[in-house]
């Protein structure tokens, strides 16, 4: 219970990791915190509790000197939250801005309560003849970038993929841009992490990272002529 | 110019002596006690209603499709319904009545030492006006189609359209229920923004105001501030719903994120509307059973304006994965970064109070105590949701759910019950049970973490929140006895506050008599009689001497140095 690193789902996504080094830091630095104040504030419940003869020190924290108790604190904090935000911001950017080339594009469209996957095909381009149509699955191959397109027909939804450490909501009207690479071969669930009707629960699909031989294979089965 | 005022007022009630009818007293009454009373009776009884839906949820989130005892099986829909209701029940009708509408209305004028507040009927207004809000959402429940299920944030399309979640008047009178909610503070706030303003009692300066009524002013000011988008989004809502337009509708050059903006352009600032008066409350016991003066008054005004004042810049972090420009997120993680400054502040200020104090152990500082320790873990979790690549991850997960509960909840129930027991025996003339209290204490304090805490480790696990069923989910079924684990305290929390009616009950009817001053404490409220009459001071309102956190000063007798005594009571 203590150690909620060890709740994350396994990671196997090639960012997950930074991601999860952020959690972890986080979850170190807020730890010893908690430890820290919480102990200050029974030390001090313990200490000063009400005794005969002993009279509260009439102390009341205005001046900077003793205002500085509490300032020395604050300004440790801010460093600390800083740092953090230091460390965050390349990881952000890895996974939300900047992208990396990807041979392989997918667009996932949300809907009441459907993952619609659409493959551009052999020659590469959305709105073809070779397109291929598939129903809350998705398979990619394993080592290698995906790019993928989030859409949305009707309400938002959000595409979570746990094991990838990605989330990203699908607003109508909009095409977001997002991408992951996968770090080894299994099944890995898809829920929708965004309220989006009576069937939001249970709105979920699979996404199949296979080994390159098996992708291959899956490939040709879906376009035999290319 | 307040003075002439107040002995207008006395004249007044001199010339008619003769007592107010029931209607007068109990119902229609300008008196902001009364007021205050009604306010946290509508409160603690929408409380019962946001407790039951959430004791539903926690059932099916246990033993999904099970029948639930008394209610039936959960249909999906019905769950989106328990959810949203659940939160806007929470966040509208109980943490702002209780917190602003009964504490705000009680203490703010026998505090700075006035008759009442600086407009009565509008006051009276406020709290019918809410009454009306509330018979409406009651109504939405049993309009055909149920009530809002779009969840407490309304994001558009899905609330946009009424064929998205099948709910059609009840989302409307959602809308509409807001709307007369909304009017019911504003109406509050300018109320409690001019009464602090205009009618302090002679040598109530600022620096000598309570910090309660600091806190009770800027959320008042925050509120008016920042509720004027959300109405406008609201609006906007109602006419796509009924009229056909297109603001949030995309196929027509509307754009759903506008709502999100909106929304949490207020939504932020009213998170802190609730919190400041529970900050505001606990501040208030700390320094008495610390008999000590709060550490750094002015620091902590300051701290609370900056903190106010920021709350206007950080709300997309609310949204960074909701497919605003991504390049915004640094941006606002830091703003968030700069809002953790006045809380770290205050915070730390609450635990230097204590530092070298005599500290005391009542029921209300047991529950300000508990405020201060689960506040802290809340603010800790909200790291991991304030670092915007942690809360890719995070973010629309139950770990959000349990920080915010963990603030928030925390803020009403521990901020709320520290208050109520503090004042009691000035409200209602009677001392409570402080065995009972001090049971309801321990009760609430471990079944609120044994509700909550587990929460954190299945939301890391990946459970997302407003799910109906989470062993839908693979990876959640190895994890499904911490659901259980939860829900078992949820029904425990709720029984326990079966002790605080009980104490209710008992201490009104045979409670012992409370004095005038029960805790020994310096604000001006205890000056008054328990309960204080209507118009509050008998024939001369009390002259101000000095701050209000004078305890142990070493040139007075005693440990306390009331704020109308100051000079007579110093060797």
């Amino acid at each position: 219970m203590l150690n909620w690193m060890q709740w994350l789902p396994e990671n196997v996504s090639t960012y997950g990791g930074d991601i999860d080094s952020i959690i972890r830091t986080i979850w170190y630095l807020t730890v010893a915190w908690f430890f820290i104040t919480i102990g200050t504030l029974a030390a001090f419940l313990i200490l000063y509790r009400r005794r005969a003869g002993r009279r509260a020190s009439y102390v009341k924290g205005e001046r900077l000197r003793e205002a500085a108790w509490v300032l020395v604190p604050v300004v440790v904090v801010v460093i600390l939250d800083l740092w953090l935000d230091l460390l965050g911001a390349p990881v952000w950017a890895k996974v939300k801005i900047e992208r990396p080339q990807a041979d392989l594009s997918i667009q996932v469209t949300g809907k009441q309560f459907n993952w619609e996957v659409v493959y551009p095909g052999p020659d590469g381009r959305f709105g073809t003849a070779d397109d291929r149509r598939l129903l809350d699955e998705l398979h990619v191959p394993v080592g290698k970038p995906v790019r993928i397109v989030l859409k949305s027909k009707d309400v938002i939804h959000s595409f979570f993929l746990p094991n990838f450490r990605l989330k990203q909501d699908m607003v109508p009207g909009r095409a977001i841009e997002g991408w992951f690479e996968a770090t080894k071969p299994g099944k890995y669930e898809l829920p929708c992490a965004e309220l989006c009707g009576f069937g939001h629960s249970g709105m979920k699909g699979w996404l199949y990272v296979h080994p390159p031989a098996e992708y291959e294979k899956w490939v040709k089965e879906q376009w035999p002529s290319a | 110019m307040s003075e002439s005022r107040a002995g207008t007022i006395t004249a007044e009630a001199g010339a008619h002596h003769e007592a107010p009818g029931f209607w007068r007293a109990y119902v229609f009454s300008t008196d902001h006690k009364m007021i205050a009373k009604q306010y946290l009776t509508l409160g603690l009884v929408w409380t019962l209603v946001g407790g039951l839906l959430a004791a539903v949820m926690r059932w099916q989130l246990a033993w999904p499709d099970t029948a639930v005892p008394g209610w039936g099986e959960i249909a999906p829909e019905v769950y989106n319904m328990l959810v949203t209701m659940h939160g806007t029940i929470m966040v509208f009708f109980v943490a702002m009545p209780i917190l602003l509408g009964a504490f705000g209305n009680f203490l703010i004028p026998l505090m700075i030492g006035a008759r009442d507040m600086a407009f009565p009927r509008l006051n009276m207004l406020s709290v019918w006006t809410f009454a009306l809000a509330s018979l409406v959402l009651l109504v939405s429940f049993f309009v055909p189609g149920g009530a809002a299920s779009a969840g407490w944030t309304g994001y558009p399309p899905l609330s946009a359209r009424p064929e998205f979640t099948g709910v059609n008047w009840g989302l409307n009178l959602w809308i509409l229920a807001h709307a007369l909610e909304f009017a019911a503070f504003l109406m509050g706030g300018v109320n409690y923004l001019t009464t602090a303003i205009v009618l302090r009692a002679p040598g109530m300066t600022f620096s000598r105001v309570p910090m309660i009524v600091w806190q009770q002013i800027t959320a008042a000011a925050l509120f008016l501030l920042s509720v004027g988008p959300l109405i406008a989004g609201a609006v906007m809502l109602l006419l796509d719903r009924t009229l056909g337009t297109a603001f949030y509708a995309p196929q027509v050059g509307g754009d759903p994120l506008l709502w999100q903006h909106l929304f949490w352009f207020f939504g932020h600032p009213e998170v802190y509307v609730i919190l400041f008066p529970a900050l505001g409350l606990v501040l208030e016991v700390l320094p008495v059973f610390s008999r000590k003066p709060l550490f750094g008054y002015r620091w902590i005004v300051g701290a609370t304006v900056v903190a106010g004042a920021l709350s206007f810049i950080v709300w997309a972090h609310h949204m960074f994965i909701s497919g605003m420009d991504p390049r915004l997120a640094m941006p606002f993680s830091i703003t968030t970064i700069l809002i953790s400054v006045p809380f770290a502040y205050i915070v730390f200020a609450m635990i230097a109070t204590l530092w070298r104090g005599s500290i005391r152990f009542p029921t209300p500082m047991l529950f300000a105590l508990g405020f201060l320790a689960m506040f802290i873990m809340g603010g800790l979790t909200g790291i991991f949701n304030g670092s915007a690549p942690a809360d890719i991850y995070v973010s629309r997960t139950y770990f959000v759910v349990a920080h915010f509960h963990y603030t928030l909840f925390s803020a009403v129930v521990f901020g709320g019950f520290a208050g109520f027991y503090f004042w009691f025996p000035k409200m209602f003339g009677r001392m409570m049970s402080e065995p009972l209290g001090k049971l309801h204490f321990w009760l609430t304090l471990v079944f609120f973490n044994v509700t909550f805490f587990p929460l954190h480790h299945i939301g890391l696990a990946g459970m997302t929140r407003r799910i109906a069923n989470p062993l839908q989910y693979d990876m959640l079924v190895p994890h499904q006895w911490i659901n259980v684990v939860s829900t078992v305290g949820t029904f425990c929390l709720v029984a326990a506050q079966l002790v605080f009616v009980l104490n209710v009950v008992w201490s009104l009817v045979s409670g012992r008599r409370a004095p005038e001053n029960p805790w020994e404490a310096n604000t001006l409220e205890w000056a008054a009689p328990s309960p204080p009459p209507h118009l509050n001071w008998g024939a001369t309102p009390p002259t101000v001497y000095c701050g209000p956190y004078e305890y142990s000063l070493p040139e007075a007798r005693e440990d306390y140095l009331p704020q109308n005594l100051g000079p007579a009571r110093v060797r």
